[in-house]
């Protein structure tokens, strides 16, 4: 269905994808995976001509999909055969309305008007989106739009799906309902679909195949999930245990591992699992009856939290169950509507933002809202002057964090893990007592998010707090000694990391499904233990 | 019941609008407002867009009080009757003609009231036709040939609120910098996040039309496309001025209706035209149902009624202030903007 044929790409020097030879047969769940910048979303978006006829770029070598070669086919020629959803679902939408969005391509494909109105109940029948179809497309949640997304591009009949990092904005509910709707395609309709994703807990079970890019040009591996995957530095969690026992193949899901794993839960029956690390630092951020409201709803009811020196606390939750709210609220430059928040003994909210962020800072869910000069160097500065710090102090943080990011590059060209190290050194400059942040591994491959994780640990150390909002589980289970679960505003659940995850499937990470009920929560953990033995 | 046309609800709102530009007539002024009002309120649906009436409402009340705080300041008409005196401003030779402060009378305020009245109908009309029609839906239903104009109307208009979004959330961004930059450098540290935010969406909007078949051409050669632009470039010309005829009152007769017509003319060959360019089809159009021609015909009627009335010479239209009068109720314009009520008994209440 897909051909791939000797293909290259490049901008300029830059040689981004080479030495691709790719046959994607019909019907195949194909997922593309690598670090981030080894040239995924280049891959996909070849699939459609968009590279290189909207890009810009040269492609060596021929892409054809269905008989088509994209030489000739623009992406529009092709907007029957392939469908695009790409990384963030908002930015593609046309229209303002779920119905008139799912009608959008057949519309631009002259598909009759009777065609249309039959196509558009199938779709919305196949993805579950009846409740939803007058709504519009602003107001609906996360997993909701995704959803939306793929039904517009399906509305069309192409035969390939191709989907950009579908889960990567998701709660692990969400993603689940998204999966299932993928799934389904595949199954029912036998549709080709190519996924590029870096959850790939999320995803890797449903796979066929998996291509990896190893990046810098090199050419792309292909084959059964389990082998391609263990050879990688992004393998999932499960494929890592799997690697480290020996198991082979090497098991991509959580009922193949387990089935696996019953000599490995016999030899460590006998091992204690590391504590948690036992926190005796001051209570630094204590926040009582933090009610946050827009309109008429409300963000945050009524909440209560406490924090010492050296937690590493993870809020979870639903999206939209406020906690990008609560951490506003508590950081004091955003809307709190009653309750009391004190850190170090005062309220950030009564101090000018320069002292503020001197005591408490916040890292936002779209770091490059911070960023607005176009060199590196120039943004370091400039964090040095507004927080009356000696010059260097930014650029030696983001040294430590990230070694080795130019100095005379545009904030934009950075890699998200880099871009995130300058906006994480920005905000440690003024070295506040507590550091909040709002989802920082979107878009993070797993080497990054182990380095965020030592990074975090190691400030944790040296006397910050640390709270954190996050859907990603796995990262929880490496980075976190507290975990608090919101719900509609309220605290839910708030424990060890330990007692939490193991109390739902839904947050559990995949090394304790596996090892369950024994309470082991990261490769790491079980690698020490076994080193021991 | 299918909602009537979008169409329909605009040339319905265009008709009372006609009519409220050719009268002072108070008591005329206030039943216009009050049929627009009353049939908006009882036809509009519960969409989002169809709670913005009250905003204009509050705005016509705002323009009123703009246009009587000027006639007090400023003076223009005057009459015997002084209600009081401000105390008057000298202004240097050149600036003769032009009033500041004086004396304030009534025949001043009530002429400054009609003409307020006047500006405010005219914008409770559009008000009502906005929350009866989503302007957006009026944009789908443009001729195929102008379908690349109405998509780049709807794309900004869905833009607005986004820059607005997201200079908003760079701004909260910047508190958390401990950012106290003022003046130019205020600016420009909200203004460049913003608009490479704004470049970016617009990038990835534009691939995401591409890849959806967006300007797919049916291969049509340049000069039949240099025809139906001229074409209907000329005919829009033709529209505005003969439309900018017609509501004003002052204008001589020949750009009224003839140019308007030419215009017409013009502008339908040239979509005729263009429209074999692009092959597109429609979800759910919205159709000229007889419903929908009898709302358009009850507006137009109103306002075609007001004119005739006008030409007849009816002096009730525009009643005198100096001397001050009561002003009579004009029969024939009065029985025409009750017909403009018929969408109440055509369309059922709180349509979805």
């Amino acid at each position: 269905m897909i051909r791939f044929e000797h293909v290259s790409v490049s901008y300029g020097d830059n040689l981004v994808l080479s030495g691709v030879d790719l046959t994607v047969p019909e019907g195949e769940l194909c997922l593309v995976v690598g670090n981030t910048g080894a040239g995924k979303s280049t891959l996909l978006r070849a699939v459609n001509g968009l590279v290189p006829h909207f890009t810009g770029g040269t492609l060596a070598g021929r892409v054809v999909v269905d008989g088509r070669d994209t030489a000739t086919h623009p992406p529009r020629e092709l907007a029957d055969v392939v469908g695009l959803v790409g990384q963030d679902p908002v930015a593609g939408f046309v229209t303002d309305t779920v119905e008139e969005e799912l009608a959008y391509s057949m519309e631009s494909l002259a598909v009759p008007e009777a065609v249309m109105r039959k196509r558009v109940e199938e779709t919305i029948d196949l993805l579950g989106l009846a409740d939803l179809r007058g709504r519009p497309l602003a107001t609906l949640s996360g997993g909701q739009q995704q959803r939306v997304a793929i039904g517009a591009t399906l509305t069309a009949h192409p035969r390939v799906l191709v989907l950009d990092e579908p889960t990567s904005a998701l709660d692990p509910g969400a993603a689940e309902d998204v999966l299932a709707a993928i799934h389904r395609l595949v199954h029912d309709l036998g549709m080709t679909v190519l996924i590029a994703e870096h959850r790939l807990e999320r995803v890797a079970q449903y796979a066929d195949r998996v291509v990896w890019l190893p990046g810098g040009g090199a050419a792309p591996i292909a084959g059964d999930p389990g082998p391609v995957l263990a050879e990688t530095p992004v393998a999932p969690p499960v494929v890592r245990l799997g690697r480290r026992m020996g198991w082979t193949p090497p098991p991509v899901s959580i009922r193949d591992a387990r089935r696996l794993a019953e000599p490995l839960r016999e030899r460590l029956r006998t091992v204690a699992p590391p504590a948690t690390e036992t926190l005796a630092g001051k209570e630094i951020l204590v926040a009582h009856g933090v009610t946050v409201r827009y309109g008429k709803t409300t963000a945050v009811q009524e909440l209560a939290l406490t924090v010492a020196v050296g937690e590493r606390v993870a809020v979870m939750g639903r999206n939209g169950s406020g906690k990008s709210s609560l951490l506003w609220a508590l950081q004091g430059s955003g809307k709190r509507a009653s309750g009391t928040v004190t850190v170090n003994g005062s309220d950030p909210a009564a101090l000018k933002p320069a002292a503020r962020r001197a005591r408490i800072g916040l890292v936002p869910q779209q770091p490059n809202e911070l960023l607005y000069l176009h060199t590196v160097a120039a943004e370091c500065a400039q964090a040095d002057t507004e927080s009356g710090r000696p010059t260097g102090t930014c650029r030696t943080i983001l040294d430590s964090l990230t070694p080795g990011i130019p100095t005379d590059i545009h904030p934009r060209d950075l890699s998200e893990g880099q871009r995130l190290a300058l906006v994480l050194a920005i905000a440690l400059t003024p070295r506040p007592d507590v550091l909040l942040l709002d989802e920082p591994t979107r878009g993070l491959d797993y080497p990054a998010k182990t380095r965020l994780a030592d990074t975090l640990r190691a400030l944790a150390r040296t006397g910050h707090a640390i709270v954190l909002a996050t859907h990603d589980v796995e990262f929880v289970a490496e980075y976190a000694t507290r975990v608090v679960v919101m719900a509609d505003g309220e605290v839910v659940a708030d424990g060890p990391v330990g007692d939490v995850v193991t109390a739902s499937p839904v947050f559990a990470p995949q090394v304790a499904k596996v090892l369950a009920p024994q309470p082991w929560f990261t490769v790491a953990a079980v690698e020490t233990a076994l080193d021991v033995l | 019941m299918r909602s009537p046309h979008s169409g329909a609800w605009w040339l319905w709102a265009l008709g009372l609008a006609v009519a409220a530009s050719r009268t002072t007539n108070p008591a005329l002024l206030a039943m216009i407002a009050v049929v627009a009002g009353f049939v908006a309120v009882h036809c509009r649906s519960s969409a989002p867009w169809s709670s913005a009436y009250g905003m204009f409402l509050k705005f016509g009340l705002v323009v009123i009080g703009i246009r009587l705080v000027f006639s007090v300041l400023v003076g223009g008409i005057n009459g015997p009757t002084v209600l009081f005196t401000l105390p008057e401003i000298p202004l240097p030779d050149w600036a003769q003609g032009i009033r500041l402060g004086g004396a304030v009378t009534t025949e001043g305020l009530v002429y400054a009231l009609y003409q307020g009245l006047q500006l405010a109908t005219l914008l409770g009309c559009v008000g009502a036709a906005n929350a009866l029609a989503d302007p957006r839906r009026l944009l789908k239903s443009v001729p195929t040939a102008l379908y690349e104009v109405s998509a780049a109307v709807v794309v900004a208009l869905t833009v607005a609120p986004q820059l607005a979004v997201s200079a908003k959330a760079v701004r909260r961004a910047r508190v958390l910098r401990g950012d106290t930059a003022h003046g130019w450098r205020a600016i420009r540290t909200l203004l460049v996040p913003v608009l490479e935010d704004a470049l970016d969406r617009s990038l990835h909007l534009a691939a995401a039309m591409d890849s959806r078949g967006y300007g797919r051409t049916a291969g049509i050669p340049r000069q039949t496309r240099l025809l139906t632009a001229a074409l209907v470039m000329g005919g829009l010309v033709g529209l505005c001025i003969g439309a900018y005829g017609l509501l004003d009152a002052e204008a001589p007769v020949f750009i009224g209706g003839p140019v308007l017509a030419i215009g017409v003319v013009l502008a339908v060959a040239g979509l005729l035209v263009g429209s074999r360019r692009l092959r597109r089809t429609r979800y759910r159009p919205d159709r000229w149902t007889v419903p929908s021609v009898l709302i358009a015909s009850s507006g137009a009627l109103a306002g075609a009624v007001t004119v005739l009335a006008e030409s007849f010479g009816d002096a009730s239209l525009v009643p005198s202030t100096v001397p001050l009068e009561l002003p009579d109720v004009p029969l024939l314009p009065t029985i025409g903007v009750l017909v403009a009520l018929l969408p109440v008994f055509l369309v059922g209440e709180g349509r979805s």
